[in-house]
């Protein structure tokens, strides 16, 4: 069975669509075709044309590289089987696109750099004393460490920021992934001393007040990470916050 | 000190080149820190199964000793014995350090980090975060540097490939050429110190468990440029992956060790040997044959990844492989759902890959290519050697470059046990951030005073090699080229060689090299010219493939994950020696030195019968100082 990839590609202001056709073969991902396109590339219309550039890197869902719209979904390619998507839609032509929120790069990269920008805006680390210390860190509910683990799989792919309206050029909105990461360190024992600055960097324009409850982070987060469970977790954080600022409290637990 | 002294390049963001970044950037050095990817993309977020460290909290009298034994052992004694004890003595407060910054270990009913098994050892020992430990041990790390990121030591350069060192007419490292991905522009960056963290060489094999990243062209680029390159041979083909047409996607070890078993459907109508020479049959006709607790009684599904993925291979051999193929059942259907839980993250990749539920259908797996034992050969004086403080641990026979991570050569030696490269990645790190203020500080003069020639004369050749690809004008391609030079090393140089294959590998690669004179780049632009930066990077892939592939060829014995069965036993009085590989233009100049035994006397490494042992290292120094 044949089936066609239509990639929108180019650069700023110079995109366009090209389509490349494939023999179907058991196990293959958007990546392993994108592969084929570098050793032979031909489009459908037989043209030589330049090979596609994208993103890639462990292609087993784990480091976020491989970001991209796939028939308009953001998502990881390499867990995109084309044999699945095609039983899904009915249809042997898959639709392949560039993040629509970042700074296009070519072709199916853009640029992803503010989400790590926004890491460093909510502090999401632990503020550690270094390496001189000696001994373990506090001790972890198995409980605990389960809402962590989850949390700290978030590998900043921003499929996240991608599906959601609140992001766009206009704002400086956050998005889900970094309230997500205020949230992992605030829960931990020893990140939770630095919590009320973690929340009060969310307070500001572009913070938490922007998110409008779209939901549709949480349904396309490939790591199925809780992120509306985040957002309102810190959500009320924030607010208590504010509200013992206002009172002018000082008793922070 | 003098402040324009205190500046270091680190090159590869991965749990190696992270871990030093750290410790220069919490002794007040300015890293300047390359990646050809945003760091926490880096290669080390595929680990999935765990850190070894001896910490001892299942009341099994486990030790750090016993813990460097089992390494040693492991790695059948081609590794140097004092780097892999000071490694075992610092992996306890590795896990500590990684505990305080946050890291997500499993844990204990009390609260305490929990440990698992992990192969070729007895002990519980293995620090995990799920499945994915690797991933949560480099957030961690990320995490901490970003940190200093924002204090102003850390500046990234990420999305910049390293091209070549820079060498002063006294032949001491002054910088580096470094290429921005996204424009191809070629620049200059000075230091008095460089350390490359750049992973290991896993794309020379093209379908391997490796991230894409892992080309090994930094390093060959190095050994081009007179870096020793030692124990190239030593590729440690790992058990259990899912095969693909992409990539060969890892199936943790932690899988066995929580109990996962492995097997085929019986014959009983064939014979096979046991390590200890018996002929038996292959299990019952037509039942489950768990053909590695058969062989191995005392250790069973955990051996080594060396001994693991000749097994595998001599099943699939005899015919054995699940519907005739080779593939072997990796089967998790009997174990709790708790235990699943634990390995969910893996068993996860299995089912968005293969469709099938793990947990319902036993997993059909095979070996990949997975680690390089081998890599840059680096300096490592042990504690209680005279010159101990005139050399520095980690650096690279070229003055002022150092070498640490998967990409370095030490502690593994012929076969490296799981668990032990995060453990490895992080040491190193950690070590080479305490050698280089020593190293700056005895340093004579800066690269302030080098002549500007230096700096220009090495962009100057970066800047031509550029131009000679854009002009290739043959009928080649450059990914065609790296499928057929990979088909042809898998086939020969990984779980089986002989010395036959091997000879017509060399060949083989040295005719892929004169056809990559003939390439023609499919894309001439200079935005994301990902063909061109892939085509520069094959060269060095080819020249580290000929390094492999002509250690394997003399060495003729049978050690760690280096099996010929044209010589099927360890030769200790010809072969108890490290490769030295050295560039030379038709094909690398083979060279050997000495292993540094001092601790463990070569015993036979034998898995079959050995339970626990009281093992005992001699001559342990008492002045050691570990680097945290």
């Amino acid at each position: 069975m044949q089936f066609t990839l239509k990639i929108y590609r180019g650069t700023h202001k110079k995109q366009y669509f090209e389509e490349f056709e494939f023999e179907l073969k058991p196990g293959d991902n958007v990546i392993s075709c994108l592969m084929e396109i570098q050793k032979n590339p031909v489009n459908k219309k037989g043209e030589k044309v330049e090979p596609v550039a994208w993103e890639q890197g462990c292609l087993e869902e784990v480091c976020g590289s491989c970001s991209m719209l796939v028939n308009g979904k953001p998502r990881q390619a390499c867990t995109a089987i084309i044999e699945r998507i095609i039983k899904e839609t009915g249809s042997n032509t898959i639709t392949l696109a560039p993040f629509s929120k970042f700074p296009l790069m070519r072709d199916l990269v853009v640029d992803r750099t503010k989400l790590f920008n926004d890491l460093k805006r909510v502090s999401a680390w632990i503020d550690s004393d270094g390496t001189f210390i000696e001994g373990f860190g506090p001790k972890i509910s198995q409980e605990k460490q389960e809402t962590m683990y989850v949390l700290s799989t978030c590998m900043s792919c921003a499929c996240c920021s991608e599906s959601c309206p609140q992001v766009n050029k206009d704002s400086d909105y956050v998005g889900p992934a970094p309230i997500s990461q205020a949230r992992l360190f605030n829960e931990n024992p020893t990140g939770k001393i630095q919590a009320p600055s973690r929340l009060r960097s969310l307070m500001t324009k572009g913070g938490i007040a922007e998110c409008g409850n779209a939901q549709n982070c949480v349904q396309v987060c490939p790591k199925q990470i809780p992120l509306t469970e985040s957002i309102a977790a810190i959500g009320r954080d924030v607010t208590m916050e504010a509200t013992k600022e206002f009172f002018g409290s000082k008793e922070r637990d | 000190m003098n402040k324009a002294k205190k500046e270091v390049i680190v090159v590869g963001g991965g749990l190696a080149g992270l871990s030093c970044t750290m410790k220069l950037a919490e002794q007040g050095f300015f890293v300047k820190l390359i990646s050809v990817t945003k760091v926490k993309r880096s290669h080390s977020v595929c680990a999935q199964g765990g850190i070894n460290a001896a910490v001892n909290i299942k009341g099994e009298d486990d030790s750090p000793l016993i813990h460097a034994y089992d390494t040693i052992k492991g790695g059948d004694f081609l590794a140097d014995q004092p780097p892999i004890v000071e490694m075992c003595m610092t992996a306890p407060k590795i896990i500590m350090m990684m505990d305080r910054f946050g890291c997500t270990f499993n844990r204990t009913k009390e609260g305490n980090i929990d440990f698992r098994r992990f192969g070729g050892t007895f002990y519980n020992r293995t620090a995990f975060c799920g499945a994915s430990t690797g991933q949560q041990l480099l957030y961690a790390l990320d995490e901490q540097v970003r940190r200093y990121e924002v204090k102003g030591l850390v500046e990234k350069f990420e999305t910049h490939e390293f091209m070549r060192l820079i060498l002063d007419e006294n032949k001491i490292a002054r910088g580096i050429v470094v290429q921005d991905l996204m424009t191809l522009n070629l620049s200059i960056m000075k230091a008095d110190a460089v350390v490359i963290a750049t992973g290991g060489p896993g794309l020379v094999f093209r379908k391997s468990t490796n991230s894409t990243f892992c080309t090994g062209a930094a390093n060959g680029r190095l050994y081009m440029q007179g870096m020793k390159y030692a124990n190239p041979e030593f590729i440690q083909i790992h058990p259990t992956a899912i095969p693909g047409s992409d990539k060969l996607r890892l199936m943790s070890e932690s899988i066995r060790g929580e109990g996962g078993r492995v097997w085929v459907y019986g014959d009983s109508s064939k014979k096979i040997r046991t390590p200890d020479g018996r002929e038996i049959p292959c299990g019952k006709t037509n039942e489950p044959w768990f053909f590695l607790e058969e062989l191995y009684p005392a250790i069973g599904n955990l051996v080594p990844r060396d001994i693991g993925a000749r097994e595998v291979l001599r099943v699939c051999e005899m015919g054995l492989g699940v519907d005739g193929k080779n593939q072997v059942y990796l089967d998790v259907t009997h174990l709790p759902q708790a235990v699943h839980q634990k390995l969910e993250s893996v068993l996860e990749i299995y089912e968005k890959f293969t469709g099938e539920d793990p947990r319902k259908v036993p997993m059909r797996i095979f070996p990949a290519v997975h680690y390089s034992m081998g890599g840059g050969w680096v300096d490592w004086p042990a504690a209680d050697d005279k010159d101990r403080w005139s050399r520095y641990r980690h650096m690279t026979n070229l003055e002022g470059c150092f070498n640490i991570g998967e990409s370095d050569y030490q502690y593994h030696g012929a076969n490296r046990l799981g668990a032990n490269s995060l453990l490895s990645c992080i040491y190193s790190g950690l070590l080479a951030g305490c050698e280089i203020p020593r190293y700056l500080e005895n340093l004579t003069a800066g690269h302030q005073e080098s002549k500007g020639m230096i700096f220009d004369e090495a962009l100057k050749m970066e800047v031509e090699f550029k131009k000679d690809l854009f002009s290739r004008n043959g009928k080649e391609n450059v990914f065609k080229l790296h499928e057929e030079m990979s088909d042809y090393l898998v086939s020969n140089v990984t779980v089986k060689r002989t010395n036959k294959e091997l000879a017509k590998t060399i060949d083989f690669i040295k005719e892929i090299r004169e056809r990559y004179q003939n390439i023609s780049l499919a894309d001439h632009g200079s935005i994301l010219n990902q063909t061109y930066v892939f085509a520069n990077q094959f060269k060095y892939m080819t020249e580290l493939a000929l390094t492999m592939t002509k250690g394997a060829l003399l060495r003729d014995e049978f050690r760690g994950s280096h099996y010929k069965p044209e010589f099927p036993n360890r030769d200790d009085e010809k072969f108890l020696k490290k490769t030295i590989a050295t560039y030379s233009k038709e094909e690398p100049i083979i060279s050997y030195e000495p292993v540094d035994i001092r601790h463990l006397k070569p015993i036979k490494r034998d898995y079959s019968k050995a339970g626990k042992v009281q093992a005992h290292l001699e001559n342990i120094p008492e002045n050691i100082k570990l680097p945290i």
